[in-house]
């Protein structure tokens, strides 16, 4: 095990698309949960953003890259878009 | 283990099952332990050891005024019933009490005495997977299965069809909540919860319990029951978070879990004549299947959408109805096993004929543990 940076690039490994929101999600249902593998190899959970929540805009091992989402002053949450110009 | 050394001598479950509006979770399980005990022909003051998972053990022995000498509150979501059997009978082997009850309870649906849901925000899954949105099992046991069905060409008919060939069993299981047949259009045209899976591939939420008795095997003849041996266990544990699973398309708790179960009963696929996979979702007998080594990897959906698991097939699977059609309480493994004693004894609703050997194989969590136990009607 050892501490390394990211790329920030990965694809799209599984989800779900919620149609069931938790709470404080009801404006965004439905809504993917999303397991991202990054480049380097970890698996992470996160959501999808720039993107139709729909199977059909969410093909298995899609390109992705990170992109971060100010929650408040303290917490931003890693999310994931469609990679700028596909596969890397 | 030895195989064979420790017997199933009680086994009940709640008088009622299903909607349980009147009773508490700890009444739940005193009804089943009570049930247990009157099939045995035993009282509380028999009892000398004490497993549960819901409840703290504490509780149940005071409630029904047990003193034990052992107590096992191992509590690894639904299959922790499998790990309290595998325990219960190397307690008995080591001579750490010689009649154990392991009961069950949960007010699933009517939350009557139920502590609430949710996990700490300091946990694991509450700092990296709880801030996407996921609200409960049916949004994240969930996630591995599109990643399947890519790997696998697993498609949405063959995991509608875990549902339909269930409630064929459900239909013969008078305590069963369904028992109207459904067909792949019904299940792909339910409610969709979150896709790929849709209302009749999630399990029920309702109301109930189960208690088992054990003792040794020496002791079993002295019963009123037909013993029901244990002959193999298993149990593992994996990742506290979906996400983490190291393969999305296996699982090692239940590889691990299975292969101990069938290396310690020294038997093979074939001598299995009825089998119990924990079902809390419709992709868990598919992973089961493969990962019990019953198919080879990614030809469980097909297996089972060909009819070799529904009544009168070769692999009688989930023959209760299973959590999709019969109960799902939130913790199954119990009633997985208590089906499993039914068929051995004989006395199952849809009773697999001449069946000797049975295995309940169960999960926990999202398939974060696993537990399997397998029974014989004989000894080995």
């Amino acid at each position: 095990m050892a501490w390394f940076k990211a790329s920030g690039h990965g694809r799209l490994f599984s989800y779900v698309i919620n149609h069931r929101p938790a709470p404080g999600f009801q404006d965004e249902a439905p809504y993917a949960i999303a397991v991202v593998e990054l480049d380097e190899g970890p698996r992470m959970m996160t959501n999808l953003v720039d993107v139709e929540q729909t199977p059909e805009a969410l093909p298995i091992d899609l390109p992705l890259e990170v992109t971060f989402e100010q929650v408040n002053e303290d917490i931003s949450l890693p999310k994931f878009r469609p990679a700028a110009g596909g596969a890397q | 283990m030895k195989p064979g050394s420790v017997a199933i001598v009680g086994a009940a479950e709640t008088t009622k099952m299903g909607v349980i509006p009147d009773m508490s979770v700890i009444q739940l399980h005193a009804d089943a332990a009570l049930n247990a005990m009157a099939d045995a022909g035993l009282k509380p003051s028999d009892i000398d050891g004490v497993a549960t998972a819901g409840e703290s053990p504490t509780n149940i022995a005071h409630y029904l005024g047990i003193t034990p000498t052992w107590a096992d509150g191992t509590s690894v979501g639904g299959c922790s019933f499998m790990l309290h059997v595998r325990h219960a009978a190397a307690a008995i082997n080591a001579g750490m009490a010689s009649t154990i009850l392991v009961t069950h309870g949960e007010s699933g649906r009517s939350r009557v005495g139920a502590g609430g849901w949710g996990q700490s925000p300091a946990s694991l899954a509450g700092q990296f997977e709880a801030p996407y949105g996921p609200s409960g099992p049916p949004s994240m046991f969930t996630i591995p299965v599109l990643r399947y069905m890519q790997d696998t060409g697993l498609t949405h008919e063959q995991l509608a069809m875990v549902a339909v060939v269930q409630r064929e069993w459900a239909g013969m299981n008078p305590r069963a909540t369904f028992h109207d047949p459904i067909t792949v259009e019904d299940v792909l045209n339910s409610r969709m919860i979150a896709y790929p899976f849709h209302l009749l591939e999630c399990c029920l939420v309702t109301d109930g319990g189960g208690a088992l008795i054990l003792t040794s095997a020496d002791r079993a003849k002295d019963f009123p029951t037909k013993p029901v041996y244990i002959i193999g266990t298993g149990e593992s544990v994996e990742t506290p978070m979906i996400s983490q699973m190291e393969d999305f398309t296996s699982s090692k708790a239940f590889r691990v879990s299975g292969k101990k179960a069938l290396d310690e009963a020294g038997i093979s696929h074939s001598d299995v004549d009825h089998l119990m996979i924990y079902d809390a979702f419709a992709h868990l007998p598919i992973y089961g299947l493969e990962d019990l080594g019953f198919v080879g990897r990614g030809e469980a959906g097909a297996f089972i959408a060909e009819g070799n698991t529904r009544p009168g097939a070769k692999l009688p699977l989930n023959t209760n109805g299973g959590g999709l059609s019969y109960m799902h309480s939130g913790m199954y493994g119990m009633y997985a096993l208590q089906e499993s004693v039914r068929q051995m004894r004989g006395i199952a609703p849809a009773q697999v004929p001449g069946a000797k050997i049975s295995i309940a194989h169960g999960v926990g969590g999202m398939f974060a543990a696993s537990g399997t136990i397998i029974m014989s009607n004989e000894r080995p």
